[in-house]
């Protein structure tokens, strides 16, 4: 079953295209999940791109030089911590603002991000303001549109 | 009318019927180990040895002496033996368990193998019995030369001859019988069956002889006890004038309860050819009965002999001569007989007893110690213990015919006094080694030699009064006129009866040098042991003492020495047995201490416990020292070893424990990580449904202007979501339950095929809606399986539903084939899907791992085939991954097949 994005008119070409800087790349392997970020993050006004595993992840860093990475953990081929240490470990992307999601929730989990320099850390199931006020803050844009 | 000639030839008619039972009494016990030769009756009646002419003749002798005086030399056995769960009890469990042959081996085992101990305690027996012999000489002597004197005529061939050559030849006889009687072969415990049976036969003769003449003397000759004693009074015969309960009566009591247990031959009769520890039960009331009766004519013989014999007759002969007086020949003849069975027991037990401590402890040693024992032929060490046995046989006898004629002493009893004091050293000794640990070899030893010397010198010395001037003199002024050195007056004690006076200082004298010597002194490691295994032989399971060290012995340097003293066929058996046990070729039997210390044990049987121990001690070099070296290390006390192997064991049983909870604990806590695990695992498999739930329901309660579409959709995504965390902890349970093994679960002939088929139907809608194929390869026919029918049917659901969820080719196919192939029901589920790469095709068993090249599937906790796999499982078959067909996976289920018991 495949699941499709309510788009917003012009800026379907954007993520099809996939040459254009997005605000927010989403890296979620679980469609629903997936779905329910991109709903909330696009309608606070932000324009969004998603990728469903690791290596997809690092190739649209790079395409699409989004503002914001929002970084589950499981994810298929390359794990978020995995893609998080890629990303620091290049000058280009070492300070993407990266926002930890696990399912996991543990302490473990929290710390080892952190050590991997992540900016943000959100434990799966979030309450959606959670999730914006983080992006948010990482944007800068603590006083922009709600 | 009974003529010396006529006495002779019976005597040696005797002896010969002596020698037949003898030889098939050998015979008897050794092919049969239950022979009534081994009864407690011949036990008893063997251990009556103590009744020897002495008692016979002599007691009468006494009785018309001395009074009642007569009957301590019955009390004092009599007393040991009611009380033979007190001392003789402990004798014979420690002779068996020590293999002990004399009683200069039990004294020497006790205190450390000392020889030195051996061979004094040989020495002072040797010479302490030639009294005793001398007195079976004479009583024979006298016996004969009675019959002789008792008409004219009777002399025969004996006219001219004198007592002295007439003890020389009986003498010689004895010698002879004994040598051919006792000395035929080494026995490996010295018991000598044959013999013991002669002995026993010659208690009966000596009894039996002794009551008829009692019977016939009294009733017969005296009209009854009442008529005899009263016609004593009449004639003014007073013996019941001294009093007899004074420090003589006191010390003859003591001396015949240590003669009982200290006399060579008694030691020989009562320990060592002991077969059995419970024949004392039957000894404890049979033998005092015996003395009883034993005793019982004595007095009134005596009584009747001096009232109706001429003055200055011999009463240590009325029991010969007042037959002979009333002209009753036959019962002379009886009489005799019984006095020379008393005198032929005594000498032949008492000559082999003392044969075997000269062999075993002063001639062995010494060629021990001056020759190899490796060489020579192959009898040798036996061939010169029988030798040596026959050469001491003989020396003894000399020396108790040298004592007979260089002695003047008329009575019989005084003489056997002589003896019992001189073997009575020995008691002090013997009392310590069984019940006190502390009691040492220096302290026994001098103690013994103390109480020897002034038993010599008080006792013994002054029996040559009459015969040497020089002993006379001594006597008299004491030597070198040292008046407080006399014999029979020592340090002043003036005024005591010589016998009281010599037993009063040897003994008091003897046990206080040994207790002094003992606490003054200390044991060696070896005496320790063995003061052990003698006090506490009851309390304790018999020690197996580890005397030795296997160092440079070898099993065939063994086996030579063993070969020597054994024989080669007794050798030969010990260690084939031994080789045996523990499961190898005699040849490469190893000496371990145990078999060293058996191989001790047995020697000892043959040649004492110090003459085996110095004779393996040559063999095992430096094998002793170690012992001692390690003993006084570990403080050396056997309570201590026994602990510390208490301990040990203690120790072992709780280290296997402590491993046993160290292994149970790593297993927890691998099972507990395993939990951990798992847990963390399905913690994130309920997250994340959870997670869309949650922020659908956000979005849907915040107003907001979605469509109807968006809302409908984002509701149908909650449920959906519901629906798979249900499913979820539903799988879960079940997973956990398949786990665990459920109670429930039965397996029963099922058939396999009609749950493929059921299977194949459940997923026709979900083929459908993805667009594929079903392609059945070969089928089975009705196939009966172990198993449950709607779990094999959950199992080709799961594999169905897979192949067809991950499966993305353009023309997506599943396949498949059942088959029955050697005895098991194979059914293989292919799909043309992307297959399961490598890296990945362990793990697909694994709880929560989902395959994720599709990516399409929402529903799956990645709990499927691992429930699977736990269900196949249960049914004793197999599921696993192959290489199908198809490009894409391939499963595999195995089940055996149920035969069928009968086919229609």
């Amino acid at each position: 079953m495949r699941f499709s994005v309510d788009i917003r008119g012009g800026e379907t070409a954007d993520i099809l295209g996939g040459n254009l800087a997005v605000d927010i790349l989403i890296a979620e392997d679980e469609p629903s999940i997936l779905e329910s970020l991109d709903f909330i993050l696009r309608r606070a006004g932000w324009s969004i791109d998603s990728a469903t595993d690791g290596e997809a992840v690092l190739e649209k860093v790079r395409r699409s030089r989004p503002r914001v990475l929002v970084l589950d953990v499981m994810l298929p081929k390359r794990s978020g911590f995995d893609v998080l240490k890629q990303l620091r470990s290049d000058v280009e992307t070492k300070d993407l603002p990266v926002l930890i999601l696990t399912a996991k929730g543990q302490q473990q989990d929290r710390r080892i991000a952190e050590e991997l320099g992540a900016d943000g850390f959100v434990t799966k199931p979030y309450s959606n303001a959670e999730v914006v006020g983080a992006v948010r803050q990482l944007l800068g844009e603590d006083d922009g549109p709600a | 009318m009974l003529s010396a000639d006529f006495v002779i030839a019976t005597a040696v008619a005797y002896v010969g019927l002596l020698f037949v039972l003898a030889y098939f009494g050998d015979r008897h016990t050794r092919a049969n180990r239950s022979s009534f030769l081994r009864s407690p009756a011949v036990y008893t009646l063997s251990i009556s040895v103590y009744c020897t002419s002495w008692t016979f003749y002599g007691a009468v002798g006494n009785a018309a002496r001395g009074g009642l005086e007569f009957l301590t030399i019955y009390l004092g056995p009599t007393i040991v033996f009611v009380g033979w769960w007190f001392v003789l009890r402990k004798l014979v469990r420690i002779g068996r368990l020590q293999a002990i042959t004399s009683i200069a081996d039990l004294l020497s085992s006790r205190y450390g193998k000392s020889s030195r101990l051996a061979v004094l305690v040989t020495l002072i027996a040797v010479i302490g019995i030639t009294p005793y012999i001398a007195l079976q000489l004479k009583a024979i002597t006298a016996s004969i030369q009675a019959v002789a004197a008792s008409a004219e005529g009777a002399r025969g061939s004996l006219a001219g001859v004198d007592d002295g050559a007439l003890a020389f030849g009986i003498a010689a006889g004895m010698a002879l019988f004994t040598i051919l009687f006792g000395t035929r072969n080494v026995d490996a415990k010295e018991q000598h069956h044959g013999v013991v049976a002669a002995i026993a036969f010659e208690a009966v003769v000596k009894l039996a002889a002794l009551v008829a003449v009692g019977i016939f003397v009294t009733f017969g000759l005296g009209g009854g006890f009442e008529a005899v004693f009263r016609g004593a009074e009449a004639a003014g015969i007073a013996i019941y004038e001294d009093d007899p309960f004074g420090p003589r009566w006191v010390a003859m009591t003591v001396l015949s309860a240590a003669a009982i247990i200290c006399l060579p031959r008694q030691f020989q009769i009562t320990v060592v050819e002991n077969s059995n520890e419970d024949h004392l039960r039957t000894a404890g009331w049979a033998f005092p009965a015996y003395l009883l009766l034993m005793c019982v004519f004595t007095l009134p013989i005596a009584l009747y002999g001096m009232t109706v014999m001429p003055p200055g007759s011999n009463p240590d002969m009325f029991v010969l001569t007042l037959p002979l007086s009333a002209g009753q020949s036959g019962l002379a003849l009886l009489a005799f007989i019984g006095g020379f069975s008393s005198a032929t027991s005594m000498i032949i037990v008492a000559s082999i007893a003392l044969s075997i401590m000269v062999s075993n402890h002063i001639i062995m040693p010494i060629i021990l110690r001056s020759s190899n024992v490796g060489q020579g032929d192959g009898q040798g060490v036996r061939r010169l213990l029988l030798l040596s046995r026959r050469i001491s046989i003989g020396v003894i006898l000399t020396l108790g015919f040298l004592y007979f004629s260089l002695t003047g002493d008329d009575a019989l009893a005084p003489i056997g006094l002589i003896s019992f004091a001189g073997v009575a050293q020995f008691l002090p000794a013997i009392l310590a080694g069984l019940y006190w640990r502390e009691a040492s070899l220096r302290g026994a030893a001098s103690g013994i030699f103390v109480g020897f010397v002034v038993w010599a010198w008080t006792m013994f010395m002054p029996s040559f009064e009459t015969v040497s001037p020089w002993v006379y003199a001594v006597m008299q002024q004491g030597p070198w006129g040292i008046g407080f050195l006399r014999p029979e007056n020592m340090l002043g004690l003036n005024g005591l009866d010589p016998l009281v006076h010599s037993v009063f200082w040897s003994l008091l004298l003897n046990t206080v040098v040994l207790v002094l010597g003992s606490l003054l002194s200390n044991q060696s490691a070896l005496e320790r042991i063995q003061a052990a295994a003698f006090v506490d032989v009851f309390r304790r399971r018999p020690f197996e003492h580890r005397g030795f060290v296997p160092g440079s012995a070898t099993a065939n340097d063994l086996y030579f020495v063993a070969e020597r003293v054994l024989g080669e066929s007794r050798a030969a058996s010990l260690f084939e047995a031994a080789a045996e046990e523990r499961g190898v070729e005699p040849a490469l039997l190893e000496p371990t201490p145990e078999f060293i210390g058996r191989l001790e044990r047995e020697l000892a049987g043959s040649i004492g416990s110090a003459s085996a121990h110095v004779m393996l001690s040559k063999v095992v070099a430096g094998g002793d020292v170690s012992l001692e070296e390690m003993m006084q290390m570990a403080d050396e006390t056997q309570q201590v070893i026994e602990y510390s192997q208490e301990l040990e064991k203690t120790s072992a049983e709780l280290r296997l424990t402590a491993r046993k909870l160290e292994d149970a604990n790593a297993q927890l806590r691998e099972l507990d990580s395993q939990k951990d695990e798992f847990l963390s695992q399905v913690s994130h498999e309920v997250r994340t449904p959870m997670t869309s739930i949650r922020s659908f329901s956000e979005i849907l309660m915040e107003p907001s202007d979605l469509n109807d579409s968006q809302r409908q959709r984002f509701i149908t995504t909650i449920h959906q979501e519901s629906l798979r965390l249900t499913k979820l902890l539903d799988e879960i349970l079940d997973l956990s339950a398949l786990e665990r093994g459920e109670r429930s679960w039965r397996n029963v002939p099922v058939d396999a095929e009609d749950a493929l088929d059921r299977a194949v139907a459940v997923c026709d809608a979900l083929l459908r809606q993805k667009g594929m194929r079903v392609e059945f390869g070969e089928r089975a026919h009705v196939t009966m399986v172990e198993g449950d029918s709607d779990r094999l049917c959950q199992v080709f659901i799961n594999l169905i539903s897979n192949a067809v969820k991950y499966n993305d080719a353009d023309d997506p196919v599943v396949q498949i084939n059942s088959t029955v192939r050697s005895g098991q029901f194979v059914v293989d589920v292919a799909d043309n899907g992307p297959g399961i790469s490598k890296s990945d095709r362990k793990l697909i068993f694994e709880k929560f791992w989902r395959g994720v090249e599709g990516g399409g599937d929402q529903g799956g906790a990645g709990l499927g085939l691992a429930i699977s796999r736990q269900i196949i499982a249960r049914m004793n078959g197999s599921l696993e991954l192959v290489q199908g067909s198809l490009p894409g996976a391939c499963f595999r289920v195995r089940l055996p097949v149920v035969k069928q018991a009968s086919q229609s």
